[in-house]
């Protein structure tokens, strides 16, 4: 297979860039590029989880002020310190746009992706360098414009990440569907535009550039997981681009594609209106999110399967169970969309339809989480920081694919959709899953990119403050959302029946603070150990797979000779070995 | 917890109860293997941990049947949830042919509300206990949604378009309704109530002042103020289809395709009528956007819907 991909051969090695402004800012390294995207998917977490916490503290003490007079400084134009109602939807918009698409795809293909691909197949760049280095800064004006939201005039965007016209369309109807609602249209279209030429470049480096040897089962789950994500990055995100631009063209152009006839804002008729349908822009945003979604944790799963093998000693349970799984999911995840859509107002039996394939997906999804329980099964395991985060991750994803299964059901989505059940639902898969398997992530490869280990003892307290105060703060939000609290109110309080629910809210509250505080344990944690971490060398944890055959941190070209590939990606405790693990260049004759 | 706190607001309509069961089984199902998977994954972990003495001879790598099975039990369990969701689904969007229907529509940030009779209504749904009750809803301005816990019901109301909800209330008494749709600032004031009463009761608050035309009443009137009729009559110089007896027939259009004349293409032949051309005729038709409001549209429909004595309930919209 890839025993032709001689292209880049053992004597044509790059000179690495000597000047700061290509070897830092302008880099075409992959690794460097990798870092960047981190670095402000890092940056841009710290702000979507201040939005997180202004939220939280409003459900728990609506229209109240925050202490230590911080209200000042995050409610400049507010009187008295306190929030304007207003503010509250900007605030839900921001802290979901950013999280999704600022954080949590940045850091799982932008920095996994970029990182590890060309290190786990043996090659010395990405297929396209100069392309990765654009998908990197078309970020910045991306991220300058979704921040510089929150001030402009009229507000920040507040219809929802969702942004469902015509209330995102309608200046008329919400002040922040004005400039607040153009830049995060822009903004999120860049976004797009980034994923894309990440997924392109992903695809066929994948294909491509793989060391002699590295055929297609022998390649770690990771790649495997980032190479499907890159297929959905690739066909899915193009539709969000045009519903992003076609709403932008019915906000400020006067086109009508999402607008209906006869629509009338306070009496006033909208002339321009007419013919649209703003189901059109449901079935095209979901088309893309639902997939999406899948990107946010196909690369978070391959992580895992590729760490825990490390820690348990043992090969993968069912390796090609785990790549076909994979490719289901993804497959179906075209077909399932209109789960999202059960109350909009769509046929009952197009829904129906719907729920069959959202139920179908259930099944690749358990397939992954027995997989994973046959790994740990006749292992030898140690609980080092990044294990326990892997071990997280596959128990917060049952609960999160579990809630998921209710949300299926079309007859049960009916009261529950929009209540804060779905919203324990997103936080289950999204941060239990994603953010605990980018945590495993970060635990796990630090060494390899510093040639430093992280503090074990600080990445355990991390681990269990983030553990508990996140079941603290999501838990009971299934039960407040069976109990009949919408999402994106801004004062519950004003609901009778709500009441009895209050001291939830208040606790969740808490929680989320200390959520959001252990967090600085960990970016303690990083910047202390990247220059006082105890010094490892290539492969600190006995790991098999290529990028542990090089020196940590890598060198520029990653390998100064392709290497050559002979075995599976987790050959631990093969009998008869004196070591108990088997890289995969250790050529037949070694052994 | 203070102790008025109750999992699932009181079943007061015809599906609450079997809504609940199926909610607490899948409650139930999912506690199992919710709890079950969890407590595997802390005994094997624990059973496992390195310098643990037991057996881990022949450590197992993958086996086929075991792939099959847990692919196997979770589609089996999932299949079985989608016949009983789908069957309460179908029921609970199928409204009952001889449902009351009512006229809901939704604003920033308030509900407007119209019974058969014509009583209107704000921010409050009295209806008899015991009947099927059908909202026919359309939204002015932007998405809301239409949501009543203690019957377990729940539908987006969108503007240009008419969306159905139904239910049979069961108990009498007072419950809530709410927007479940962000829609704007003033989303979470967006609150109201349904009074259910006797049909007594019911009749004599009808009866109570403050009466309005019925809506089909007023639709007469509008029809005849916009001189719908010079066009949409029998004979030669009728240039347009007559509309008696139209509502619930399927309709031939011009350039092939059928459609069914529910309320949302009587919407649309009046705002967009050169969007789809009945076969025969000419697009002649003026539009009449921009001059009837949400509220003369349901009316106009409304007279349609009369003038259609055998109509039958259209067939389900695509
Ligand atoms: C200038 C003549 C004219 C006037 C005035 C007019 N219409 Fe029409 N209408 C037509 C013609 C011609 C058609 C058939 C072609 C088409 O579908 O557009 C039609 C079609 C329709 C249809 C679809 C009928 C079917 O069989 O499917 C409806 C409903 C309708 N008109 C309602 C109205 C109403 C309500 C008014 C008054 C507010 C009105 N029309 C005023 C000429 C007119
Ligand atoms: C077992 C697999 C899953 C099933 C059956 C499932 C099902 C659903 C359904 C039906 C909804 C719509 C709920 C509603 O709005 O009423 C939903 C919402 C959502 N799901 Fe999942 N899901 C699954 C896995 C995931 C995963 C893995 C992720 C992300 C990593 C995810 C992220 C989301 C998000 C973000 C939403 C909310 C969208 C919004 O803002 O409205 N889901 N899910
Ligand atoms: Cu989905
Ligand atoms: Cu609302």
């Amino acid at each position: 297979m890839s025993t032709d991909s001689h292209s880049h051969g053992d004597d044509h090695i790059h000179p690495p860039p000597s000047n700061f402004l290509t070897k830092y800012v302008f880099s075409i390294d992959h690794k460097v590029i990798a870092l960047q995207f981190f670095f402000a998917g890092f940056a841009m977490f710290i702000v979507g989880g201040l939005f997180a916490l202004l939220l939280r503290w409003q459900l728990a003490f609506p229209f109240q002020e925050i202490p230590l007079g911080l209200g000042k400084f995050f409610y400049p134009n507010a009187s008295g310190n306190l929030m304007p109602p207003e503010t509250y939807p900007t605030l839900v918009t921001l802290h979901a746009t950013v999280m999704i698409f600022f954080v949590i795809i940045p850091l799982l293909t932008g920095t996994f992706g970029n990182y590890l691909i060309p290190l786990k197949i043996g090659a010395r760049d990405m297929a396209f360098p100069t392309l990765n280095m654009l998908s990197y800064w078309v970020m910045p004006p991306a991220l300058l414009m979704i921040l510089s939201s929150y001030f402009v005039q009229g507000g920040g965007p507040g219809a929802g990440w969702t942004s469902y016209p015509p209330l995102s369309a309608l200046p008329q109807a919400s002040t922040s569907s004005g400039t607040g609602q153009t830049l995060w249209c822009l903004a999120v279209f860049l976004v797009g535009c980034s994923s894309i030429m990440g997924g392109v470049n992903y695809l066929t480096t994948i294909i491509n550039l793989r060391a002699p040897g590295m055929t297609l089962v022998r390649m770690p789950l990771s790649v495997w997981a980032l190479f499907i994500t890159s297929v959905l990055q690739v066909l899915a995100t193009p539709v969000l681009a045009a519903a992003t631009i076609l709403l932008l063209f019915d906000k400020n152009l006067g086109t009508s594609f999402f607008l209906p006839t006869g629509v009338a804002v306070g009496g006033q008729a909208i002339t321009q209106a007419g013919g649209g349908n703003p189901l059109l822009f449901q079935h095209l945003f979901w088309f893309y999110s639902h997939p999406a979604v899948y990107i946010l944790i196909l690369p978070a799963m391959g992580l895992v399967s590729d760490i825990m093998p490390t820690f348990v000693r043992k090969p993968i349970f069912g390796y090609k169970a785990m790549a076909y799984s994979m490719s289901a999911i993804a497959g179906l995840g075209f077909i399932v969309w209109g789960h999202h859509m059960f109350q909009a107002g769509i046929n009952p039996y197009m829904a129906t339809t719907f729920m069959v394939s959202t139920m179908v997906i259930a099944t690749p999804s358990s397939v992954k989480v027995f997989n994973w329980l046959g790994t740990l099964w006749g292992g030898s395991i140690t609980f080092a920081t990044p294990m326990l985060n892997c071990l997280a991750f596959v128990s917060m994803f049952i609960i999160g694919g579990l809630s998921g299964v209710f949300l299926a059901a079309t007859t049960i989505d009916i009261f529950l959709h929009d209540t804060y059940y779905v919203v324990a639902h997103i936080h289950y898969v999204v941060f239990g899953g994603s953010v605990f398997g980018i945590f495993a992530g970060v635990y796990y490869w630090f060494p390899k990119v510093t040639g430093r280990k992280m503090s074990e003892f600080w990445g355990k307290v991390h681990f269990w403050m983030s553990f508990v105060a996140f079941n603290g703060v999501f838990f009971p939000m299934h039960i407040v959302g069976i109990g009949g609290m919408m999402r994106r109110i801004a004062d519950p309080t004003v609901y009778q029946h709500l009441a009895p629910l209050q001291d939830w809210n208040v606790y969740m509250t808490m929680f989320a603070v200390v959520l959001g505080l252990s967090q600085f344990i960990f970016i303690a944690n990083v910047a202390i150990s990247a220059f006082r971490g105890e010094p490892c060398g290539k492969n600190p944890w006995e790991a098999t797979t290529l990028e542990w055959t090089t020196t940590s941190p890598p060198p520029y070209y990653n390998y100064e000779k392709i290497p050559v590939v002979y075995n599976p990606p987790y050959e631990f405790s093969v009998p008869g070995m004196e070591k108990d693990y088997l890289m995969q260049t250790t050529p037949p004759e070694a052994v | 917890m203070s102790p008025e706190f109750a999992l699932m607001p009181e079943q007061a309509s015809s599906v609450s109860a079997e809504y609940d069961a199926l909610l607490f089984t899948e409650i139930g199902i999912s506690v199992f293997f919710g709890v079950g998977i969890c407590l595997a994954i802390m005994f094997l972990a624990w059973r496992y941990r390195a310098g643990s003495e037991v057996d881990r001879s022949d450590p197992p790598e993958g086996d086929m049947r075991l792939e099959l099975l847990w692919s196997g039990i979770p589609l089996v369990i999932a299949l079985g949830l989608f016949v009983w969701s789908a069957k309460l689904f179908i029921t609970m969007r199928t409204a009952p042919k001889n449902a009351m229907e009512l006229h809901v529509i939704g604003k920033q940030w308030m509900w407007k509300i119209q019974h058969p009779g014509g009583k209107r209504e704000i921010n409050e749904l009295h209806v008899p206990v015991g009947k099927d009750i059908k909202l026919v809803m359309s939204s002015e301005d932007v998405i809301h949604d239409f949501f009543i816990p203690a019957f377990r019901v729940k539908m987006d109301v969108l503007p240009g378009r008419y969306s159905m909800l139904w239910f049979k209330p069961i108990r009498e008494g007072t419950y809530r309704f709410f927007c479940a749709e962000y829609c704007g600032t003033s989303h979470s004031k967006m609150i109201g109530r349904v009074v259910v009463q006797s049909p007594a009761d019911y009749a004599s608050w009808l009866s109570g002042g403050g009466n309005n035309e019925p809506p089909e009443v007023a639709g007469k009137a509008l029809f005849e103020s916009f001189r719908c009729g010079t066009c949409h009559r029998e004979g030669l110089t009728g240039r347009g289809p007559v509309l008696d007896g139209l509502f619930g027939k399927q309709v031939r259009l011009a350039g092939g395709g059928m459609v069914v004349a529910d309320e949302n293409y009587l919407r649309e032949s009046i705002l967009d009528p050169g969007g789809k051309i009945v076969e025969g005729y000419q697009k002649l038709m003026p539009t009449y956007r921009g001059q009837i409001g949400e509220e003369g549209l349901m009316q106009l429909i409304a007279y349609l819907k009369s003038i259609a004595p055998d109509g039958k309930q259209p067939e389900e919209k695509r």
